[in-house]
């Protein structure tokens, strides 16, 4: 169990970086007195603690309900994306993955379509943009039948519940090579095209999707499979396999 | 102050109906003319940005995140309740509405509860059109499950991720008026004042958090979804940016403040493991449906739990409550696993602590169907602690996690600010002193879909707005207090990081006005808070400038809020001598140690008033009627 480890000391060699205009730069902090038992936010809040205190400004970082559902968070530590626990969020990784004398090297998500804003917070705006383009139903309030009226196949709702636990962190993005957001506009997708109640827009929603995503600078899949290995939520390129049969299909059906 | 909750007349089955009847309209056409401000984008304030847009008024919503679906409805993970009664077990909207009465151990208003399980169905129905990936049975239809405090299964679900579906859902709803242009989102802001004009709430100040700009927005009507005050704790399972800085900037304008000491302690988080700890986390409720709790008989008990044998362990919420057992309300579990750390029974390193085991459920269903159920639960909790929950028992320790006090609204969800309304945590309305598992989810929603848009609509007909803009007088002066405030901060230049302030002050309510509150210690807490308030005004420390992305100075406005508002939830749970619901008052128990409700002299809503800077608020009473539900003692043996 992990409270008969001792505390320890590691050293944080982390990106600063005062504005989106700023250059920035790798700076080193020790960090003395780590318990295992601490979650790496944790360690950063001991360290920004200390910042505070002599009057320097604070490590910004993002991070909100550290239990994995947010999104708000988003590393790269050593060069691992959410870190480097396999599945998981930053917010859920712990010191106990690290010993006595560790170096570690913290940064921001480092892609094109996500400015640095300050440190390691990042401008991700543009997934909201794809979103807007057509992630949702257009149904207005009240007109629903009830909910039992449209049945739907258990292993479809499954399947369309695997897509839908994207949690918006841009881990995808940020691990691709091209920087693409195909996994993250492939989730929404697929998850209203699995279900009966995306059906009536499917067409329109593929088409304005992946045109938004293109509009945005977002990158090619080039089936380099990263996405997948860093999300947190084990979203599988499957969906990007099937985002790019709805989008063929509407455009060959398309009447435009 | 007179308050007058406008609950409507008739039957209690009627009043919905009557009610959207007899309120004025707008026209259709003269809906764009009206301007309405949303701030905060969790479950109640997307969902009414999203309906509101819908019905052609002009939306300005305002989320503290980059991204409004980031808002903290998103960590709800067991369900939300609704009465349609698929399971055939007996379930209707009365029993509903009669549950979550006595849920809420009749503190809540009648009307209220019964329009909320009225229109839960329709939530359902609403939310399933919207795509939400709700979990079916192998026939298509919907499934559900069981929770806390109802013998009915009628809690709709999405994995252990149901509050994320559902605010994923309304966040899609809110963005497709997005990309009509009927909804303007401002992302990165905080409210930090309310302008009001001619006694009307007529807009917001909002911060800027990457520039630091205040900003001056301006509406016919505000609606504060901002969520609850659990944070005032230092330690909860609330996200660290939820705060009660925009409902007490409100309270500061006016508004009514209600049953503040109203504090939901989760019984199924995980514990803490040390100083460092910055928040706890919750572990659905729902895992009580297959795990069993306990702790051993003797004290002090240092064996490995699988060491103990089965007549050595004490099961005790099953033993105190036969008829409900592992499913108890979350208040009284919570209760009950104090009184056994208390005892010396606690387990774990720290000893505050109780096991929740599955192996018997294991054995009877298999690990994989448990697996199925709660499988990201256990990986969670994994994560967290190192520990496998199959293998050996989960420990488990109660966490402030949900609040019920809130803004006093009244039935159109309006506070005593005209054009001031609150919805979902933010207001006080539904949950009395206790709110059930799977209901938070409902009651949101409800405000933010279904009611708001028809109340709204009768205060914007019957009322007659001057033209205003940011160059008003109100919003400059609201602003200048802002940026008076932040300069202060800025000088103090002292030695103690508001973190520290923050864990202070959490630490004198935890022990103060936790899980079992008395009297005396009340008391002495209510002479530490303007202590630390003092040493914060004097010796906190903010460094950087105010034109920037600031989260200390974030931190700062926010704990200088909490500090004031300590105050007030220390003064209402001194002031209700009674146990109710998750205000457990020592003096207030029957001879086995049970919460003692008291009727006779505490059977109303406690709405509390502003009067000026170090002034005793104002208790104002809104007396509580029961016509339809019978008033019985609570118990669930």
């Amino acid at each position: 169990m992990s409270d008969i480890m001792k505390n320890f000391s590691v050293t944080i060699n982390v990106w600063r970086q005062n504005s989106a205009s700023d250059k920035g730069s790798m700076v080193s902090y020790p960090v003395n007195d780590v318990s295992p038992a601490m979650s790496f936010l944790e360690m950063l809040d001991v360290l920004n603690e200390d910042l505070i205190k002599k009057g320097d400004s604070p490590i910004v970082v993002e991070s909100d309900c550290r239990e994995g559902i947010c999104g708000c968070c988003g590393l790269v530590i050593d060069g691992n994306t959410h870190g480097p626990d396999k599945n998981s969020t930053v917010c859920q990784l712990h010191m106990r993955r690290f010993k006595d004398g560790d170096v570690i090297t913290v940064e921001p998500w480092r892609v094109k379509s996500f400015p640095v804003i300050k440190d390691l917070a990042v401008d991700r705006s543009a997934m909201e943009n794809i979103m807007q383009a057509g992630g949702y139903v257009s149904v207005n309030t009240g007109a629903a039948p009830d909910a039992n009226a449209v049945l739907i196949n258990r292993a479809d709702a499954e399947e369309s519940m695997d897509a839908a636990a994207c949690i918006g962190c841009g881990a995808c993005i940020t691990a691709c090579p091209n920087g693409a957001a195909m996994l993250f506009t492939a989730a929404k997708i697929s998850q209203l095209a699995l279900l009966p109640q995306g059906h009536p827009e499917r067409k329109e929603r593929a088409i304005n999707m992946v045109e938004a995503m293109d509009k945005e600078g977002f990158g090619n899949c080039t089936n380099e499979y990263e996405c997948e290995a860093v999300c947190p939520k084990e979203i599988k390129v499957s969906n990007i396999a099937r985002m790019n049969r709805e989008f063929l299909i509407a455009n060959f059906l398309s009447n435009k | 102050m007179k308050l007058n909750a406008n609950i409507p007349e008739g039957q209690i089955d009627k009043k919905w109906t009557n009610h959207k009847f007899n309120l004025k309209l707008v026209n259709p056409s003269n809906k764009r003319k009206y301007d309405i401000i949303v701030v905060g984008t969790g479950l109640a304030g997307a969902s009414a940005a999203a309906s509101l847009g819908e019905l052609g008024y002009n939306v300005k919503v305002f989320t503290i995140h980059d991204s409004p679906r980031r808002a903290h409805s998103i960590a709800a993970q067991g369900g939300i309740n609704a009465a349609k009664n698929y399971p055939n077990d007996g379930d209707s909207i009365w029993r509903l509405f009669h549950d979550t009465v006595k849920g809420g151990d009749y503190r809540a208003r009648e009307a209220n509860v019964y329009r909320l399980a009225e229109i839960s169905n329709q939530i359902i129905d609403h939310c399933a059109a919207l795509g939400v990936p709700f979990g079916r049975e192998y026939s298509g239809t919907l499934a559900n499950r069981s929770f806390g405090g109802a013998q009915v299964s009628r809690t709709f679900y999405t994995r252990g991720q149901t509050g994320q579906q559902l605010l994923l859902g309304a966040y899609s709803a809110m963005m497709r008026q997005i990309n009509t242009g009927k909804v303007e989102m401002f992302s990165r802001r905080e409210m930090v004042e309310l302008i009001i004009s001619n006694g009307k709430a007529r807009g917001i100040i909002a911060r800027n958090r990457i520039t630091g700009e205040l900003e001056t927005h301006t509406a016919d009507a505000v609606l504060l979804c901002t969520g609850g005050y659990a944070n005032a704790f230092f330690l909860s399972t609330n996200a660290s940016d939820c705060n009660v800085s925009a409902a007490w900037t409100a309270y500061k304008n006016g508004a009514l403040f209600a049953n503040p000491c109203y504090t939901q302690i989760h019984p199924t988080c995980i514990p803490r493991s040390g100083d460092h700890q910055s928040k706890l986390t919750l572990m659905s409720e729902s895992l009580r449906n297959d795990g069993r709790i306990w702790v051993p008989k003797k004290k002090d008990d240092d064996r490995k739990p699988s060491d103990i044998p089965e007549d050595e362990r004490d099961y005790y919420l099953e033993r105190r409550y036969p008829a409900f057992g592992n499913l108890v309300p979350r208040d009284i579990a919570s209760r009950a696993a104090k009184v056994v750390v208390d005892e010396g029974r606690g387990v774990g390193p720290t000893k505050q602590a109780v096991y929740l085991d599955f192996r018997d459920a294991i054995k009877r269903k298999g690990e994989d169907a448990i697996k199925e159920a709660y499988g990201n639960l256990f990986d969670m909790y994994y994560q967290i602690t190192d520990e496998d929950g199959y293998q050996v028992p989960m420990r488990i320790f109660p966490a402030p996690h949900y609040t019920m006090g809130g803004l006093w609204v009244d039935y159109n969800l309006m506070t005593n600010i005209p054009g001031l309304f609150a919805l979902g945590e933010a207001n006080f309305s539904d949950h009395g002193a206790n709110r059930l598992g799977a209901s938070a989810l409902m009651q949101g929603l409800a405000d933010g879909f279904f009611i708001i848009p028809s109340t709204i609509g009768g205060y914007l007909a019957a009322n007659k707005f001057e033209k205003m803009d940011e160059k008003d007088k109100a919003g400059i002066e609201a602003a200048e207090k802002v940026n008076e405030k932040i300069k202060r901060l800025f000088a103090i230049k002292g030695k103690k990081t508001p973190t520290e302030f923050h864990k202070q002050l959490g630490n004198v309510m935890w022990n103060g006005c936790g899980m079992s509150r008395n009297e005396q210690d009340l008391k002495q807490a209510l002479k530490k808070i303007p202590e630390i308030r003092e040493e914060f005004w004097k010796d906190v420390m903010v460094p950087g400038s105010d034109g920037e992305l600031n989260p200390t100075l974030e931190k700062a406005l926010r704990v200088a809020d909490y500090l004031e508002f300590a105050e007030l939830m220390l003064k209402d749970a001194i002031e209700r001598n009674e146990s109710s619901g998750g205000h457990f008052r020592e003096e207030s128990a029957t001879a086995e140690g049970e919460a003692k409700r008291n009727d006779a002299d505490y059977s109303y809503v406690g709405a509390w008033q502003y009067d000026g800077e170090g002034k005793d608020p104002i208790l104002n009473k809104e007396e509580l009627t029961f016509e339809n539900v019978k008033i019985a003692e609570r118990s669930y043996k």
